[in-house]
């Protein structure tokens, strides 16, 4: 009876969190699909449904350069992201010489300092060597900066794997090198998963990179567009709206349908601390 | 097992200088090679060249400048406006890992074992982590506008006339705060969930045989077991706390003046909107510093704390 009576409480209280924080998705919603000159609450949802702000927002904000740039970015840069942290994370993992422990230290200390505090000279330098407005620049940002993440998990996840197999590789005669493709990376799968959901969407949701090496109108990604968009037409609420919503969509299909990869990334970094 | 390597490794085949070379494990060190030069060459030759612009009168893009010691340094320490920046910061740094610890453990309790519908609950406790902060500062700015802001309408049908939140420095600065608690309380949550999970069900048990009560079973199992969850926790939303960007970008760029400002926006509008690059420069060092003092002193009180239980 207890119980029973501890379930309902829960269950009620439960249910309103997700009412209070699922208000400004609903505030998102009711202003996306509302015609501008239906001046009614935002709290009002429109009887109808307008697509005409998605419409507007897809032409003026240029969204459909915005999503291609974007989508590219975030693949490259997963890509390379995958190939060197695991490349780096071996080493580190199997041959813990004093040099490599500093080595493992330099890349994990720069989880801690966000990019933003050397936004002044590395704007200068991309100015200088002219990557300014190129994938090719933006991606190795994202690469160097999401790299201690990858690092870090992979060089854990390595740690686990037993070192038995790696004799048995030697025994058959492969080179150490070779023992990483053969025997390591096929085991590297479901931290690859987590790693990939992870870097992705952090990278598909970045603004502050975007805005400050992807200034030119083309190379902008959805961040950096629907900002431009806001500044120029403040007024214009519903695009903004349904803009924001086009590219939120993406990431929270991803979730509800990943999320066990989201919470195994949290949780790798809540139990080694 | 281990007989068989000595007789592979004394067996005919030919080990030639180049063969044990390939197999020692120094030659693996060629693998994070890329990574390393990455690292060099965005973040530390950077850092360095950002110390060096600290110490001139750099205007941002043309090729004269002077040296000009620490005078950019002591104009940053005796501006106001930068006080006002520095106690922003901390604002959103401390205030929002306070928020969303004590939120996210409360969270993590109500929706660990009872209650029907708690994998619903938590997803849409954590989808806000996964939007994007420029957006989720969108989405709010719907709601707290001063003309027809969801918020606003409430108000305005209790006390007759909306109330200026975002151009109103009092409250704009907490409320900035709210929005990147309710952002990211999820993330806070979700790693309190996982360690609550870990806990064995056994020490629950034998208190309950001993009679221990609902509190005493919290403050002398549950807690000291998140101890290390708690150390991940504050130490992820201090760092993202403190570099906050997207979401005041969004609501008030940092207005009145540098009133809601943080050092990352105040440092982005030196650089870019007053062409004040060396004393951007210096606030980004000033930024640095702040960040990496205090979530390596946080981290070494937790985790001397961790030990001790």
């Amino acid at each position: 009876m207890k119980q029973r009576k501890r379930t309902i409480i829960y269950t009620v209280i439960g249910l309103f969190v997700a009412l209070v924080h699922i208000i400004p998705f609903y505030i998102l919603l009711t202003v996306s699909f509302k015609d501008m000159r239906d001046m009614s609450s935002k709290w009002a949802f429109p009887g109808y449904w307008f697509t005409g702000n998605f419409i507007s927002a897809w032409q003026n904000a240029h969204l459909d350069r915005a999503f291609l740039n974007t989508g590219v970015i975030t693949v490259l840069s997963v890509a390379l992201i995958l190939i060197f942290g695991s490349l780096a994370a071996f080493p580190l993992a199997r041959y813990q010489s004093k040099l490599n422990k500093w080595v493992y230290g330099i890349f994990v200390s720069a989880l801690i300092v966000p990019p933003l505090t050397i936004l002044v000279p590395l704007y200068k330098f991309f100015v200088d060597i002219g990557f300014m407005n190129t994938y090719f620049g933006i991606v190795l940002l994202h690469v160097t900066f999401q790299l201690s993440m990858a690092i870090f998990l992979y060089t854990s996840f390595i740690g686990t794997i037993p070192r038995e197999l790696d004799e048995a590789a030697m025994i058959d005669g492969a080179t150490k090198t070779g023992m990483f493709f053969r025997i390591i990376m096929p085991l590297l799968k479901p931290v690859t998963a987590t790693i990939v959901i992870m870097n992705a969407n952090s990278i598909w949701n970045d603004y502050q990179f975007s805005l400050f090496f992807l200034q030119k109108p083309d190379s902008r990604t959805i961040t950096v567009a629907l900002s431009s968009f806001f500044g120029e037409n403040s007024a214009q609420i519903g695009w903004i709206a349904a803009g924001s919503l086009l590219a939120a969509i993406p990431s929270i299909l991803v979730y509800i349908l990943l999320q066990k990869y989201f919470v195994d990334g949290i949780a790798a970094g809540a139990v080694k601390g | 097992m281990r007989p068989n390597i000595v007789v592979t490794k004394a067996g005919p085949r030919k080990t030639t200088r180049m063969r044990r070379l390939a197999k020692s494990p120094v030659m693996l060190n060629w693998m994070y090679l890329p990574a390393l030069l990455l690292f060099a060459v965005f973040i530390y030759y950077p850092f360095f060249r950002g110390l060096l612009i600290s110490f001139t009168d750099w205007d941002g893009y043309s090729q004269m400048f002077h040296y000009i010691g620490i005078d950019n340094y002591k104009r940053m320490l005796s501006d106001s406006r930068v006080h006002t920046v520095i106690i922003n910061t901390l604002i959103y740094g401390l205030g929002s890992t306070l928020f969303q610890n004590i939120i996210g453990l409360l969270y993590a309790l109500l929706l660990n074992k009872h209650g029907k519908g708690r994998t619903f609950v938590r997803v849409i406790v954590y989808i806000p982590a996964i939007v994007s902060p420029i957006i989720m500062g969108y989405i709010w700015y719907f709601l707290l506008q001063y003309n027809g802001g969801a918020i606003n309408d409430i108000i305005t049908a209790f006390a007759g006339h909306p109330v200026n939140l975002l151009g109103d420095p009092k409250v704009n600065v907490w409320i900035i705060m709210v929005v990147n608690t309710y952002q990211f309380l999820g993330v806070a949550m979700m790693i309190f969930l996982s360690g609550l999970q870990g806990i064995s069900k056994d020490y629950y048990e034998a208190a309950e045989i001993d009679g221990a009560s609902t509190m005493n079973r919290f403050f002398n199992i549950t807690f000291p077991l998140l101890a290390p969850a708690l150390t991940t926790s504050i130490i992820l939303n201090l760092i993202g706390g403190l570099k906050l960007f997207d979401v005041i970008a969004a609501l008030t760029n940092g207005g009145p003046g540098y009133a809601s400002a943080s050092l990352s926006t105040m440092m982005y509008q030196l650089y870019f909107a007053r062409q004040d690059a060396g004393l951007a420069a210096s606030l980004g060092n000033l930024m640095f510093l702040l960040i990496t003092v205090i979530s390596l002193t946080s981290l070494y009180f937790l985790r001397r704390k961790e030990l001790s239980q």
